[in-house]
């Protein structure tokens, strides 16, 4: 039953799995061939904590799968059967020290990981506002199927897959979906994503630092037109903002009942639209429709809330 | 009348497009092929009688096995689909499927993959082994195991049923997220069969854990204390007792489904007072457990291969049975980590946190605990062992990417996208499959009474290896860099395509490895004179199931050995080996149809409910009564075979061994040898018209 192996062959075996290892990663950076990867080109303060914090997390956690996988491929080559230099004893009795290590050694990895991870999630909570001193500014999101909804209450504008920040700014999102299933709003590179839900509203507070456009997404799947239900996020200066705030208010399109019943209406790979005004309450409508007692189908009474 | 005798089946719902008619035809031509093969040979009582039939654990284990291969490669065609759309479908090109066919296939991938690949291998695996292992001859309850299995196979054909009868598949992602998966965004029969398929296979899953709990718990040798108990009957225990305690959750949520979606109910439901939230948080609380149902058998199968190939007792047995248990009970309250996205807050989002990193503690005593095995063993490095090393090079990864997304803030960022969907496949199958691959050709002796080809299971191991990496690492990269699932279309612009092309082609070559496994049990039935184990114990095993031959008679064991140590077999080999027998008398289960028929009627009832047939539904489900009353009244359930006619049985079969020819020491067949003998046989076949003599 034991294969006739020649004397080095795990020795060889081991060189090839390490030269294997690292022409997997030459490929996949040539592969990669520059484009970005988002989680850790980040624009914004939250995203850019996000990511100090995956690393953290994998440097911890390689620090002790490392030497564990180093360990256990080198118990396993050095004790084979065909060496005959290894002392094979099948009672060895195993050191007193053994069993309070094997359960010390994860305990205290992730008792680290926890005490950096507790505080973490609650500085990066995204309910948090991010300066508790500086009013920020509010964007009301709804997902519909399958778009996403930008309501600036404080301009009075609305949007359709664009929505445009000043950078240095703190935004809070207000998340909320209308007529249609979960998603998950998702940035990228400004921070992390959190779900959208009829008759809830999901506070995302978020700061970029660098103006640029960067991709969003819906990140949970919600029927046929998921994977094109994108838009663009594009930080710019206040000055830009202002600007471009002024022009949208120049637009033909205003949001009214008629048009956001519209908006309702299943469809996909929608452009970005732009609307100079907005009905008053559309946004606390939206959200308190779902609340009632017995408020029946939500399909028979869109646009005929006042 | 016509609504109320067909409901919402009519033509319309035919098979209608080339990918459920291709379906369609293949599974029609397949299931005329065995009709045909059946009648041919004049196997159809013998197929009854001595299989559908059978309780005993061995045939029916064997059956999942068949059932749960054919579905690994059912599974594994939609994995290649998915893989080649999303190779494909940069930029202006759109694949060549429809986002709906897409989404489609993808749940269907997840749920043939979790419900009846891996639960049908490791059902599989438990059904042979812990009998054998627990020094029993049947199991608590056999009726309970054959209903068990057939309400699998329910499950099974209800998941494919669209093939045949038409209709479509859930679009919604394997756990059908509700609201999605009501009916005001889902409103055909999709998520009617994924409901009734889960339902079905679910309720027999709860069976079988209900059997094995008390199986285990009872029906162990005279002298099997638990603290003796072999680890992969430990890790089978730890696995069903969380079926009972979370199987229930996921009847009891599919039920809810079910009422919303048929009497028009609002558990789910977007507006009248329903809460999506609710579901998602039932379904994870069974969901999350659900992996850990999977991966504490491979555990324990692993434990088992590690210190039979070290030759060498398990090292800190009672701190890996203290893990395997510690992981039983955290498993129990980590379901939040699915959704840090939903909003709970930051107390309660790091409060999951926390105790998905506990859970890495358990685990990581039981990769400790391998390596102190190892320690100053004698190592083999036969193809069960490579699957372990494989597992921990896999795992590990996985499992550092688990910890990662533990982290709630980390989660924010890497929640649903590609990283997520290539740390679960780390896990299952890295974890769970590997650790089935590993222990099938741990026990393939035991159960064939001829060990696998090792030769051509060493290229099968590195195609799988290789092709695992080659198709898995760019998913990883591909989640940094921002890319979500489930995606049948994403921009050229973002430069995904390249590492989308990569993970296609390390998909082939896993298949190639798929392949050479099959390859590999060929070889191994062409060659199994000199593989055959006419010892029971080919590989110097160390616990009971080594100490009956290979395959087992049918009552496992003629003298049920007693044992005094943790590693029984071995112990027993160092004191001289198993005393002379004193045969006694042997009581065993007689077979039974009753769960067949249970079974189809349960799946009639399904069928009715997913096309809403009414009358047909309420016979269904009066059938499935009837048949377990009737069956309550048969008292006229087991035989006796007497000490005189089992001693005939262990006469005749330790003849039948000593004529038997001892292995003849050859190497194992290579893969060019196999060729040459399949094409040498056909081209004989064709040439002398064999056909005709068959």
């Amino acid at each position: 039953m034991p294969q006739k192996r020649k004397k080095n062959g795990i020795g060889r075996t081991v060189g090839l799995i390490f030269l294997a290892f690292a022409s997997l990663a030459l490929i996949i950076k040539a592969l990669m061939h520059g484009h970005n990867i988002a989680l850790f080109n980040s624009k914004g303060m939250i995203a850019y904590d996000e990511r100090n914090l995956i690393i953290f997390t994998a440097v911890v956690l390689l620090s002790v799968a490392l030497p564990t996988l180093f360990v256990l491929f080198f118990t396993a080559w050095r004790y084979r059967e065909s060496n005959s230099k290894a002392t094979h004893n099948p009672n060895a009795v195993h050191n007193k020290l053994l069993v309070p290590a094997i359960w010390l050694i994860p305990t205290a990895c992730m008792l680290v990981l926890a005490l950096v991870m507790w505080p973490a999630t609650h500085r990066l909570e995204p309910q948090k506002q991010i300066d508790e001193s500086v009013e920020p500014l509010t964007i009301q999101v709804v997902s519909t199927r399958w778009k996403w909804l930008f309501i600036y209450p404080e301009q009075n504008i609305a949007t359709v897959n664009f929505v445009q920040l000043p950078v240095n700014t703190p935004v809070e999102f207000e998340l909320t979906a209308d007529d249609a299933p979960m998603s998950s709003f998702w940035i990228p590179n400004l921070s992390g994503q959190l779900y959208t839900m009829t008759g809830m509203v999901n506070r995302l507070n978020l700061m970029a630092t660098v103006a640029g456009d960067y991709p969003g997404s819906s990140a949970e799947i919600n029927g046929a037109g998921f994977a094109e239900m994108k838009f663009t996020a594009r930080a710019s200066s206040r000055a830009d903002f202002d600007q471009w705030v002024q022009q949208t208010k120049q637009s033909p399109k205003v949001l009214d009942a008629a048009a956001y019943s519209a908006l309702l209406k299943p469809s996909e790979n929608n452009p970005p639209a732009f609307y100079a005004a907005t009905e008053s309450g559309l946004y606390d409508t939206v959200v308190m429709r779902y609340m009632g007692p017995s408020d029946g189908h939500p399909n028979h009474s869109h646009g005929h809330h006042e | 009348m016509k609504e109320i005798l067909l409901g919402k089946l009519n033509g319309h719902a035919l098979p209608h497009e080339w990918f459920t008619i291709g379906g369609t035809v293949a599974f029609v031509l397949l299931a005329l092929f065995a009709v045909i093969v059946l009648t041919w040979t004049k196997r159809w009582t013998w197929l009854w009688k001595e299989w559908l039939t059978s309780v005993d654990p061995k045939k029916i284990g064997i059956m999942y096995f068949l059932v749960a291969g054919f579905m690994l490669l059912r599974g594994g065609l939609d994995a290649i689909m998915i893989w080649l759309q999303q190779a494909l479908s940069s930029g202006a090109s759109h694949g060549y499927l429809s986002a709906d066919h897409f989404q489609q296939i993808f749940t269907a991938h997840g749920n043939i993959m979790v419900f009846f690949v891996a639960m049908g291998f490791v059902f599989g695996l438990i059904n042979y082994i812990v009998p054998l292992q627990i020094g029993a001859r049947d199991l608590a309850s056999p009726f309970l195991n054959t209903l068990g299995f057939w309400l699998y196979i329910g499950g099974v054909i209800m998941v494919n049923m669209f093939f045949a009868l038409g209709g479509e598949y859930a679009a919604t992602g394997w756990l059908a997220i509700a609201p999605l998966s009501e009916t005001q965004f889902s409103p055909g029969v999709g998520v009617d069969y994924w409901i009734w398929s889960l339902q079905i296979s679910g309720i027999g899953t709860t069976l079988g854990g209900i059997n094995f709990v008390m199986t285990i718990l009872k029906m162990r040798a005279k002298g099997m204390t638990l603290w003796k108990m072999p680890m992969f009957t430990w890790g089978s225990l730890c696995s069903m007792l969380m079926v009972i305690t979370v199987f229930p959750l996921l009847t009891a949520t599919l039920f809810l489904l079910f009422l919303d979606r048929y009497f028009g109910m609002h558990f789910f439901t977007t507006g009248s007072g329903g809460n999506a939230m609710m579901y998602t948080n039932l379904i994870w609380m069974w969901g999350h457990p659900e992996v850990y149902i999977l991966v504490l058998p491979a555990f324990g199968v692993f434990s088992e291969v590690v210190s039979a190939f070290s030759r060498k007792r398990l090292a800190s047995y009672k701190s890996q049975v203290a893990g395997l248990i510690g992981v039983t009970v955290f498993a129990l309250s980590v379901w939040l980590h699915h959704f840090f996205t939903m909003g709970a807050g930051a107390d309660v989002n790091a409060f999951f946190g926390v105790m998905t990193m506990v859970i890495a503690i358990p685990t990581s005593v039981l990769v400790f605990g391998w390596i102190a095995t190892m320690y100053k063993g004698r190592i083999r490095f036969t193809t069960p062992m490579l699957w372990f090393l494989g597992f921990i090079a896999t795992f590990s990864l996985g499992g550092l990417a688990g910890v990662m997304l533990a982290v709630p803030p980390a989660d924010f960022q890497l929640h649903n996208s590609l990283f997520l969907v290539a740390h679960f496949h780390t896990m299952v199958i890295g974890g769970v499959l590997f650790g089935i691959f590993c222990g099938i050709n741990y026990w393939f002796p035991k159960i064939a009474g001829f060990r696998l080809n090792e030769r051509i299971g060493r290229y099968s191991f590195w195609f799988w290896i290789v092709g695992f990496f080659v198709a898995f690492v760019p998913l990883y990269v591909l989640g940094l860099m921002g890319a979500t699932r489930r995606l049948d279309h994403y921009d050229a612009s973002t430069g995904w395509q390249p590492l989308f092309i990569m993970s296609f082609i390390g998909g082939l070559i896993i298949m190639v490895g798929v392949a050479l496994q099959v390859v590999q049990i060929i070889a191994s039935v062409i060659q199994k004179r000199q593989l055959r184990d006419t010892t029971g114990d080919p590989w110097d095993g160390r616990t009971l199931e080594w100490a009956t031959a290979s395959p087992p008679p049918f009552y496992n064991f003629a003298v049920i050995p007693e044992v005094t140590t943790r590693d029984a077999y071995f112990e027993i080999k160092q004191n001289g080996g198993l005393p002379k027998p004193k045969y006694e008398d042997i009581r065993m289960p007689r077979n039974t149809a009753a769960g067949i028929y249970v079974a189809a009627f349960a799946f009639i009832a399904s069928f009715a409910f997913v096309w809403h047939i009414n009358w047909l539904a309420i016979a269904g489900i009066v059938g499935v009564i009837l048949c377990l009353i009737i069956r309550t009244f048969n008292e006229d359930t087991e035989y006796t075979i007497t000490a005189a006619e089992v001693e005939k049985l262990e006469e005749r079969r330790q003849k039948k061994h000593a004529a038997a020819k001892p292995p003849e020491d050859a190497e194992d067949m290579g893969l060019w040898e196999f060729i040459k003998i399949v094409v040498t046989w056909a081209l004989d076949v064709i040439r002398n018209k064999r056909w005709r003599t068959w």
